[in-house]
């Protein structure tokens, strides 16, 4: 009985979660402020249905099932990583050198530091790509 | 009671795949069409996820699992696209 309560928390945890972060999509107004909203309450709410469906499997079917940790791990582990690109696709659009702060000890920020992306290996001639 | 749990997170979770849909269709900006889809990646692992605990069975985690590894890839390839121009070098 207590378990069901549990699952039943964890179910309606994750829906308020998983609604709050793509209603937070539609509503917020500046654009790093959005990518904050799905980045961390949806995966929030994916959580909550993985931990629900764990201690389902674990008290109403009866077997333990270690599946949605590993779907879990992955969502934590690459959810930081899409946060930063779409970052990155944001300041390489919509952003100038001039319109960030500053970079530290750096010239620019790495985004617009084309130099060290472009940087290829020396060729002797010009031509020597094209033969 | 799990039922009805269940039930109330679907329905969150369908009307989050709405938004995110609505989002997709009327960004202005591109970064927005990106986190958009890769929300809505997440909220259909999360739907397929409450359709096993409803059913009460484990087939669809391999989906899940699957559906998740190309949501993030599919983002990175996107985002990478915009950044560079290609995607494998």
């Amino acid at each position: 009985m207590f378990s069901e309560y549990l699952i039943a928390g964890f179910l309606i945890m994750a829906g308020i979660f998983g609604f709050v972060g793509s209603f937070g999509l539609l509503k917020l107004d500046d654009p790093m402020s959005r990518l904050h909203a799905p980045t961390k309450a949806t995966t929030l709410g994916v959580g909550g249905v993985l931990l629900a469906s764990m201690v389902h499997g674990f008290t109403v079917e009866g077997h333990l099932s270690l599946h949605e940790v590993m779907i879990t791990l992955f969502l934590f582990l690459t959810a930081p990583v899409t946060a930063l690109f779409i970052a990155k696709v944001h300041i390489h659009r919509h952003q100038t050198p001039e319109s960030l702060p500053k970079a530290g000890d750096d010239i620019k920020w790495a985004t617009h530091d084309v130099s060290v992306e472009t940087a290829e290996p020396k060729t002797d001639g010009p031509d020597e790509r094209h033969g | 009671m799990i039922i009805y749990a269940a039930l109330f997170a679907f329905i969150c979770f369908a009307l989050a795949v709405l938004m995110n849909l609505w989002k997709i269709i009327s960004a202005d900006e591109i970064a927005d069409r990106i986190l958009a889809l890769d929300a809505m990646f997440i909220n259909a692992l999360a739907t397929m996820v409450l359709y096993g605990i409803a059913l009460g069975t484990e087939i669809f985690f391999e989906a899940a699992l699957i559906i998740a590894m190309l949501g993030f890839v599919s983002t990175v390839a996107y985002a990478r696209f915009i950044l560079r121009g290609n995607i494998i070098e």
